[in-house]
Parts: structure tokens; C-alpha cells; sequence
């Protein structure tokens, strides 16, 4: 099985910029869970960019699935959950709508949903445990509860790679672990790769099997219980 | 004598009743993403298309749909080209647009009250291959929505999330965008040109405050628009007032109205 995420020897400058990546080597292997971390202005969100194929490496290669990013025809295998701040419209969304828009790519742009569909999204808030709330809309949920909303939307696709961008950034902590604890069972449940990219480690990083610190470069790669002490937060990271 | 015994009220009906359902419908993904006054723009184009139509003296609703469509998926390319640096170009376009039709109509000779009927709507122009035209427009762009519905939510819900699952997300945008254009073409001769967009978002912001759910949002605005419509139309026609201001107060009226139910309701 190829390898879900191959980055070989990419560097990466925005026009006129100094370098934000340099030489960076990463694989990782199909069903694996790993958070990837740095300080702000490490290069971690460029790095992701170039792991989604929406940016392009001036060197080196980027691969999804054994295919270059950019051009990687099975997009639909990608869960993907931005930063919180910028989820959402205006008008009222229910769980249902917001986690069925997740089975869109999946499904294809016009084919209607059938009983199958549906089946997984019902599935797919069950697993988060809100099926109570499924037609409740998602602006009067709480931080946490709309988080798990969104993970859900995630899975509707049932997705072979997960990818979360800052995914509690302004949840409170009880939040945050419990958000956590959930990736965990998801990943023991599903055995789907998950890519966890936060400005901190945190709560995540007791259920990760892997740790990735960035800063220009890979800092560290490895088990969590071998992170140098310091860098357990990574705004302490110096060069 | 009823107010259906004459054919023209009889054709402003029936196309007010699809302007009414339409309008909201596109401008429901249009307010989501924050586009809200793009109809206004579009509008502007229109204009364009109106003069053209008079000075080459052919059909002005079909000349203000070309102009209308191509003036929104421009609009639609430029803000993907050029992101935030794209809203001068949308400057460019609408004021040159609007500049266009001035001289264009001065040129025609057509600087009259026959131009204050697209500006402001009319319940005594809509001819029957008019609402030929806009009722297959109409039911086409219903039918666009319907059919991509899932995709435009999605992209709406969360436009790169989409993106990187695979949507595809420009094409989308400029299929909205081109619905848009031809909204804004099939409503100027009940609505009017300058008023036109206040009907594709006020009925979505006063369904949104009551509706529960993106799909009664959408079909609550639907419902506020066609009723602002039908009853702004028997308003102007006892009144003898121009439709389009009867039409937008009476949706006005509907936002008020629901913001402060909203208020109310959450004390």
C-alpha cells in the first residue's frame, strides 16, 4: 500500500520571501495518527498546503497516495476540517445539513443521495454522539458539540485521510480534551490516517503515535515520549 | 373590473411569480457568501444591456441578460484571479457599465419615462414573449438549483473545505454567478433594475431569522418573496405606483418585521 503522505526533499518560498520550508522529509504510512506542530510562522500551514496539493514545491515532491498532490484525482478520499474560525454561514444550518455537505465530493456534484448516503451520515453523527441534536442548528450548539459536528462532517465521506487545520482553536479545554479522546476512538475505530496541525501539542498528544515538530524544517520526528522536554510547547522552540 | 381581466396584469403575475420565488432562491447563496450587493453591480451591467437593446434595436431583456451574465461571471473571475484587489476591478466593470448605458440610451434617444420602467419596473410592459423568455429562464435556474443544491451548500457551508475534497468550487462559483446575472435580467421589468437586488436578499435575511434550517430558510424566502411580489403588484396596480418600490418596502417590511419577532423571542 503506497504511502498516504510523501513529502521528498520540498522547499518552499512565497514570491520575493525568504524560504518557509527547507529540504523537509515526511512519510507517512496509511493508518497512522500524528499531530504536527510548530510555532507560529513555523511553516507548518505552508507545509499543509503542500500536503493538500494547493500549493506547489519550488523542490522536491509532494505525494498523496503515491500521486502528485496538486493533481491527485481521488480528493474525495480527504476528510478535511479547517480552523474553526472560518466554518459556518449566516443562516441557520441543522447537524444533518452541515455533516450531509460532507458526503457531497464523495457522492458526486449531482447525484442525488440515496439510502446508503444517508445511512453513513446518520452513522456519522451516531459516532459523535449527537444524534439528538442532528436537527438542531449548529449556531446553537456549544463549542465543543459543534466541533464533533464537523468531525462528522469529516467522516461522511468516509474518508481514508482525516486532516485537521487548528481544529479547537478558541474550544475551552475540557473541550479540547474531549475532542481528543474522540480522535483517539475514531482512530482506533476506523483505522483512517489522521493528521492533527495545531500550534501546540496539548491534549492530543497523550493519543497520537507520532509527533512532528516543525520550525522551516523537521525539528523532530518520532514517539511523543522521546520530544526533548522544552519543546512540549512548541512556542519554545529556538533555533 | 377584476385586476385579472387585463392581459398585461394577467403577464405581470405570472412573471412576478416567478421573480418572486427565483430572486431569493440564488440570492440565498449569494448573502451566505457574503455577496450580498453583488446584484446591485449586476444591475448596472443590466443597464448596459437595456441601452444596447434600444440603440441596435433589438430585444432589451435579451441584450441585458448577455450583458447581465457576462458582467457576473466576469466579476466571479476576477474575484478569483485577484482576491480582495478584485473589488476594484468590480468597480471598473459596474461603473463603466452603468457610464455605458447613459451614453449608450443618449445616443438612442431613448432618455424618456419608456427608461423608468426598467429602472423602476412596470406592470404595463411585460409582453407575452417576454414571460416566455423569463418563465424558461426562470425554470431553468430553479432546475440549476435544485440540481447542484448539495454542491452550493457545501461550498457555502465551507468553500476550501470543499476545494480540497474535491468540489469543484470555481465552477460553481461562476455557475452562481451566472445565475445571478440572469436573476437580475429576468426581474427588471417587475422589479426594476435599481431595486432588483434588494429582492434577492432581504426575504433570506427575514427567513433566516425565523427558519430553523438551510432548506426552510430557502423556502420561507421563496415564500416572503413571492408574496412581496403578488401583493406589491396589486398594490401598484390599485395605487398606480411603480411596482418595484411597492414590492421592496413590502419585503422590507417582512425584515423588520422578522428581526424583531427574532429579538423578541430570545428576550
Amino acid at each position: 500500500m503506497p504511502l498516504a503522505i510523501d513529502l521528498q526533499g520540498v522547499s518552499f518560498a512565497y514570491p520575493g520571501g525568504p524560504p518557509v520550508l527547507s529540504d523537509v522529509n515526511l512519510r507517512i504510512e496509511s493508518g497512522e495518527f500524528v499531530t504536527i506542530a510548530g510555532p507560529n510562522g513555523g511553516g507548518k500551514t505552508t507545509l499543509l498546503r503542500i500536503i493538500l496539493g494547493l500549493e506547489a514545491p519550488q523542490r522536491g515532491r509532494a505525494l498523496l497516495f503515491g500521486e502528485p498532490a496538486e493533481s491527485f484525482a481521488e480528493r474525495f478520499r480527504i476528510g478535511y476540517l479547517a480552523q474553526r474560525t472560518v466554518l459556518g454561514i449566516d443562516a441557520p444550518a441543522t447537524v444533518r445539513e452541515v455533516v450531509s455537505a460532507g458526503r457531497v465530493a464523495r457522492r458526486g456534484v449531482v447525484r442525488p443521495f440515496g439510502g446508503r448516503d444517508r445511512e453513513v451520515i446518520g452513522a456519522a453523527i451516531e459516532r459523535v454522539g449527537l444524534t439528538e441534536l442532528a436537527g438542531r442548528p449548529i449556531q446553537r450548539l456549544s463549542g465543543g458539540q459543534q466541533q464533533r459536528a464537523y468531525i462528522a462532517k469529516a467522516l461522511a465521506g468516509e474518508p481514508d485521510l482525516v486532516i485537521l487545520d487548528e481544529p479547537t482553536a478558541g474550544v475551552d479545554v475540557d473541550a479540547q480534551e474531549a475532542f481528543a479522546a474522540l480522535l483517539g476512538e475514531l482512530h482506533r475505530e476506523l483505522g483512517a490516517t489522521i493528521v492533527y496541525v495545531s500550534h501546540e501539542f496539548g491534549a492530543i498528544e497523550r493519543f497520537v503515535e507520532r509527533v512532528i515538530l516543525v520550525r522551516g524544517t523537521i525539528l523532530f520526528d518520532g514517539p511523543p515520549a522521546d520530544l526533548p522536554a522544552p519543546w512540549h510547547d512548541p512556542s519554545h522552540v529556538h533555533l | 373590473m377584476s385586476i385579472f381581466d387585463a392581459d398585461f396584469m394577467r403577464l405581470a403575475f405570472a412573471t412576478g411569480a416567478v421573480v418572486g420565488v427565483l430572486a431569493p432562491a440564488v440570492g440565498f447563496f449569494l448573502v451566505q457568501r457574503r455577496m450580498s450587493l453583488i446584484g446591485d453591480g449586476i444591475g448596472h451591467a443590466a443597464f448596459a444591456g437595456v441601452a444596447a437593446g434600444y440603440l441596435f434595436d433589438v430585444s432589451p431583456v435579451a441584450a441585458a441578460l448577455v450583458a447581465a451574465v457576462s458582467a457576473a461571471v466576469g466579476v466571479e473571475w476576477l474575484r478569483g484571479r485577484y482576491g480582495t484587489a478584485g473589488d476594484q476591478a468590480l468597480a471598473l466593470i459596474f461603473y463603466t457599465g452603468i457610464a455605458a448605458g447613459v451614453v449608450m440610451i443618449s445616443a438612442a434617444g431613448a432618455l424618456n419615462a419608456n427608461l423608468f420602467t426598467f429602472l423602476f419596473g412596470s406592470i404595463l410592459t411585460v409582453t407575452g414573449s417576454d414571460f416566455a423568455l423569463i418563465a424558461s429562464l426562470g425554470a431553468v435556474g430553479l432546475a440549476l438549483l435544485a440540481l447542484f443544491y448539495r454542491a452550493l451548500v457545501a461550498v457555502s457551508l465551507d468553500a476550501e473545505g470543499a476545494r480540497v475534497t474535491g468540489l469543484p468550487v470555481t465552477w460553481l462559483n461562476v455557475l452562481l454567478a451566472a445565475m445571478a446575472g440572469v436573476t437580475v435580467a429576468v426581474s427588471m421589468r417587475i422589479v426594476g433594475i435599481l431595486l432588483i437586488a434588494a429582492l434577492m436578499v432581504l426575504p433570506v435575511i427575514a427567513a433566516g431569522r425565523l427558519a430553523g434550517s438551510i432548506r426552510s430558510t430557502i423556502g420561507l424566502s421563496m415564500a416572503i418573496g413571492l408574496v412581496s411580489v403578488l401583493v406589491g403588484l396589486t398594490i401598484s396596480y390599485y395605487a398606480d405606483l411603480a411596482p418595484g418600490g411597492a414590492i421592496v418596502l413590502l419585503a422590507a417590511a417582512f425584515t423588520v418585521a422578522s428581526v424583531t419577532a427574532a429579538e423578541l423571542r430570545r428576550g
